[in-house]
């Protein structure tokens, strides 16, 4: 399905508008849980599994992240080269403090990546995610965003996404599929 | 509601798992209430439970209450389109001989304006109001913020 390479309808923007781009093309800078700086350029080599998300929300982003440390326990070892992300759409309030003390909750291995807002939207662009801010009574807010988990194979191509309420039988295999 | 209060609700917390007991009013059973861990009080905390209706008529579950949280209000997780959003939920309907779950990825309770942060092996109690059944108060259990939900013996999808 994704061999098709680039084509175009009349109402249908093309493949390469809406797949990510190869990581290797990705142009962002961001600080992990740990202020370390990170480049897409650091990941190559390895697969990579990446989602948007901020942790203001109790609801679709722990339950991801759930998910995710459940399919890491599945693949044990195996997933070890694996880049483990979550994106911050939320970078004004999720400083790497506050990620660090997020992720601890979970599988070792996930990183919690943030930074300056138009480093944060670089990225979104790169990923083909949309997110927006919803304001709420009361000056709070909270954020819309793309749900589904992205994979990437080691030489940087997509690979597949994981949708939100997708069949845990199917993203482990589907996950397995960039690991060699 | 201020902290004292709120500490003597937090202090009821029994070390048995209060999620498994099954709270009854008129032909609704509600049970397995649960909620998941904070960082800090900023943020919102979660409310998870099932209903069940085993009666004939149709009601709706249309609030929540609790000491825990200043604004606790009931949303729906959507996605539509790949994008994640949590509209209000004006009421959440809970047919005859139906049972509904507030669930990850679904209908939950949002609890804004935490009193304190929620910390795994805490205990809170939270009223549900139904249309036609009335209130009903159950006690929800603080999981880790990675649980997927209570461990019941008899805890049934
Ligand atoms: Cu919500």
């Amino acid at each position: 399905m994704l061999g098709v390479g680039a084509y175009r309808t009349r109402n249908r923007p093309a493949l390469s508008e809406v797949l990510p781009l190869p990581i290797g093309e990705m142009s962002w800078a961001l600080t992990d849980h740990r202020d370390q700086s990170v480049r897409p350029t650091d990941w190559a080599g390895h697969p990579v599994m990446v989602f948007f998300g901020f942790t203001w929300c109790p609801d679709v982003c722990p339950t991801t992240l759930s998910d995710i440390s459940l399919w890491l326990e599945d693949l044990g070892a195996d997933a070890n080269r694996l880049i483990v992300a979550l994106i911050s759409v939320d970078p004004e309030r999720d400083t790497p403090a506050v990620l660090a003390d997020y992720v601890s909750s979970f599988d070792p291995r996930i990183i919690g990546l943030t930074g300056p807002a138009d480093e944060v939207a670089k990225a979104a662009a790169d990923f083909r995610v949309t997110y927006r801010r919803v304001d709420k009574d009361g000056g709070d807010y909270t954020m819309d965003h793309t749900a589904g988990v992205f994979l990437f194979h080691p030489d940087g191509r997509f690979a597949s996404i994981i949708d939100f309420h997708e069949d845990r039988r199917f993203a482990v295999p589907k996950i397995r599929r960039t690991l060699s | 509601m201020n902290h004292f209060l709120l500490a003597a609700a937090l202090t009821l917390s029994a070390p048995a798992a209060m999620a498994c007991e099954t709270v009854a009013i008129g032909d609704l059973t509600v049970e397995h209430a649960w909620s998941k861990a904070t960082i800090g009080a900023g943020r919102p905390g979660v409310f998870y439970v099932e209903i069940t209706n085993t009666g004939s008529t149709d009601d709706a579950l249309v609030g929540i209450a609790t000491p825990a949280a200043g604004m606790p209000m009931l949303h729906e997780t959507v996605v539509q389109d790949g994008i994640a959003s949590m509209p209000h939920a004006m009421s959440i309907p809970v047919p005859a001989s139906q049972s509904v779950q507030l669930s990850p990825g679904g209908y939950h309770g949002m609890l804004m304006g935490l009193t304190t942060a929620l910390k795994e092996g805490d205990s809170f109690p939270v009223t549900l109001t139904f249309e036609k059944a009335g209130e009903v108060t159950v006690n929800v259990d603080v999981l880790s913020l990675r649980a997927e939900g209570p461990d019941c013996a008899d805890a049934g999808q």
